[in-house]
């Protein structure tokens, strides 16, 4: 009964996972290449657009271009955005500036 | 040879035996172990494939960004700045860049409007980011509205949206014509937002660089090799607050383990007397524990690699995406290209997989070493 | 076979609580003999059986088998030896919970790393010697007193051992049940193998079964005796 031996089946499971482990590698090859589109679009763009930073984090101009930004300037754009010093992921913003700033942005008119 | 791989096929066979009588518990830990195993994993292979990202996309940028300073604040560059930088050696091209933010209180995002000169747009169009298309609900031929710092309202009409596979770079731009822009933003002609330089070669970068500061003393002059160092220490200190949140989890995992693997319990000291009665070795019974905590965290490892692997890569890092993109409204969607770093991995395999596996030797060991007479005793 | 000089064992030496289990037994034990230990508990019958087993070492004294001092011995030769030579069946039986009949019987020859199909197959004509074909794939927790000492003996005999330890082995049995562990033994004798026993149950140690009684009292030896007229 060696298909039922338990050290065989745990084996077999072991080599399914180290199989499966090299063929992350190989899956992350081909979806490179997959992907390589996208990445010639994007160089492209930066290059015609001269752009200087990824559009991650769009809460602020100073995290939204990290690299053009004097960066010791914290809350410049909106009350609520994550500093990107590791204190601004800790330590919210006083509540009395978020509230002051929402009180502005319900009060401001909507242009359409 | 034969001899001995049957020999740890058996001491498989036992181990497998005795962990299924504590099924419940040892698939507990194994889920937990796969777990932080998975959170570890993503957290990595996420921050590496995007700093390898930022690197790949940014090398286009260009090499020097001549940005000027007004007390101690990024400003506009004055007309006659770009005439004056006249002809620098290894300056193969300088241009001005009319850029700025927008914030839209509608959707509560911010914008990035952007001058796109070699796109030749037509005057009262716009061609927008594909995430910003998303987010207001806006697509080729609509009407868009925006009151301009001045308070003026403006009406565009939304000429093409850029491909949404480029959304890693371009998910908030609005690109418009340069008169659309001036206007909108009421920036006289001459001034613009920064300048940008293209040198070939890169050894004269910092010349060109050096050359600007002098000329120009209220500027800062922006390099790329600045700009991917940004980004470097971006996703290196993301990744580092993660880890760091990640550390507790790992903490109370290993308090768990140790707890399971040195905790031995009366009933397994009376096995291990049992089995060194009948005639094992000390040395089969510490390879049995060793397979017992070899095959649990070499599973863990891989359970956890391997959806932390899909979950980043076919998932879109769906996940972590919360805890690395902030309070943004407007969040780009963008495949990652897949990036493993083989140290990184290598690392994790050796502080997940062995420290366990240490950890249920230990207290083995001082039982197995003790006399089997034990048993006989009872 | 085997040879006991001057075996002394205290547990806890030194210490306030310092117990002398074993205080100076010589003996021999010749092959293929029953022979059994007996004495009130607390008088050195089960240490002296570990100690002859390979389980403990003496804390003086020489233990010789086949004329080898195996005293000195380390660890992993005296393990290697008691695999050989000696199978055991423990007053608790010592069953490993949670794995099946044959599991437990194959356990002592699994360092071995033979064959499986043919260890298997061992295991399960043990079985079936013994009558327990019918509850070999049985977890051992769930079979009754009688049954589970049958495993045990089972495992013990596993390796083909030339020598037999069981220590108390009618103490958790009935009357009915100690008959047939005895009629086992008595076919395991008869099969050329060498039994040690300790025992103060009168059935086992009075009967025709035991080729020599050996007396035992605050860890020394009383007297040889030898029942039904058999020399000793």
């Amino acid at each position: 009964m060696p298909a039922t031996r338990p050290s065989h089946l745990a084996l077999c499971l072991l080599c399914c996972g180290g199989t499966l482990f090299v063929a992350s590698f190989a899956d992350a090859t081909r979806l490179r290449q997959q992907r390589a589109g996208a990445t010639h679009e994007m160089q492209a763009l930066v290059r015609q657009l001269q752009l200087t930073d990824l559009c991650l984090f769009t809460e602020a101009r100073y995290t939204r271009h990290p690299s053009q930004a004097d960066l010791h300037s914290a809350f410049q754009e909106h009350p609520l955005a994550l500093e990107h010093f590791p204190s601004g992921s800790l330590l919210l913003p006083p509540a009395i500036l978020s509230s002051r700033h929402e009180r502005l942005d319900r009060e401001a008119e909507v242009p359409d | 040879m034969n001899v001995w791989i049957e020999k740890q096929k058996y001491l498989i066979d036992f181990t497998l035996a005795s962990l299924a009588r504590r099924k419940a518990k040892n698939l507990g830990l194994l889920l937990v172990y796969s777990l932080i195993v998975f959170l570890l994993a993503s957290v990595m292979l996420f921050t590496h494939a995007l700093r390898q990202a930022a690197n790949e996309l940014l090398a286009g940028a260009p090499e020097v960004i001549l940005q000027r300073m007004v007390a101690g604040r990024h400003d506009l560059i004055p007309p006659g700045y770009l005439e004056r930088i006249g002809r620098l050696r290894g300056v193969q091209e300088k241009q001005g860049r009319l850029w700025g933010y927008y914030y839209d209180p509608v959707v509560k995002a911010n914008y990035t409007f952007m001058v796109a000169d070699d796109r030749l747009l037509a005057p009262g169009t716009l061609v927008v980011g594909a995430g910003l298309a998303r987010t207001r609900g806006v697509a080729p031929g609509n009407l868009i509205s925006f009151r301009a710092y001045s308070g003026k309202l403006f009406t565009f009409s939304i000429a093409d949206i850029l491909p949404a596979k480029s959304e890693l770079v371009s998910a908030d731009l609005v690109l418009l014509g340069e008169a659309d822009f001036r206007a909108f933003f009421d920036i006289p002609p001459g001034h613009y937002t920064d300048i940008t330089l293209r040198v070939a070669n890169p050894l004269e970068v910092r010349n060109v660089a050096g050359k600007l500061a002098q000329q120009f003393p209220d500027s800062r002059p922006i390099l790329r090799e600045e700009i991917l160092r940004t980004y470097e220490s971006i996703f290196s200190w993301r990744e580092g607050i993660v880890l760091a949140l990640a550390t507790l989890a790992v903490l109370a995992f290993a308090i768990l383990a140790w707890e399971k693997a040195s905790g031995l319990s009366a009933d397994e000291r009376r096995e291990i007397g049992i089995l060194k009665a009948i005639g094992w070795e000390t040395g089969d019974v510490l390879r049995m524990k060793l397979w017992e905590g070899a095959l649990l965290s070499l599973s863990a490892f891989l359970l956890g690699y391997l959806a932390a692997y899909v979950h980043v890569f076919h998932f879109a890092a769906s996940l972590l995406a919360p805890v690395l993109k902030g309070w943004a409204v407007l969040y780009p969607r963008f495949e990652l290209s897949p990036v493993i770093d083989g140290l990184q991995v290598t690392t994790l395999f050796f502080f997940t997989v062995f420290p366990y596996a240490a950890a249920t030797l230990v207290p083995i060991w001082r039982v197995a070493i003790t006399d089997p007479d034990a048993v006989m005793r009872g | 076979m085997i040879e006991l000089r001057q075996i002394h064992k205290a547990f806890n030496a030194g210490r306030e609580n310092e117990f002398r289990a074993l205080n100076g037994i010589d003996l021999q034990l010749p092959a293929q003999r029953v022979t059994a230990f007996r004495g009130p508990s607390g008088s050195g019958k089960t240490t002296l059986l570990s100690i002859i087993g390979c389980l403990a070492r003496p804390t003086s004294g020489r233990v010789r088998l086949h004329e080898r001092d195996i005293s000195g011995l380390p660890e992993r030769f005296l393990t290697e030896i008691r695999r050989r030579t000696f199978g055991f069946v423990f007053q608790q039986f010592n069953l490993i919970s949670g794995l099946s009949a044959t599991e437990n019987v194959m356990l002592p020859a699994y360092p071995l790393g033979g064959d499986r199909h043919a260890l298997r197959a061992r295991a399960e004509h043990l079985l079936a010697g013994l009558r327990l074909a019918h509850r070999r794939t049985t977890r051992v927790e769930l079979l009754s007193g009688g049954e589970q000492q049958r495993v045990a003996i089972a495992r013990a005999l596993i390796n083909e051992p030339p020598v037999i330890i069981a220590d108390e082995p009618t103490a958790n049995l009935d009357t009915a049940l100690a008959r047939e562990f005895m009629a086992i033994i008595e076919q395991l004798a008869d099969a050329g193998r060498t039994v040690l026993l300790s025992s103060h149950d009168p059935l086992l140690v009075d009967s025709s079964l035991v080729d020599r009684v050996i007396d035992m009292r605050d860890g020394r030896i009383v007297a040889a005796a030898a029942p039904a007229g058999d020399g000793g």
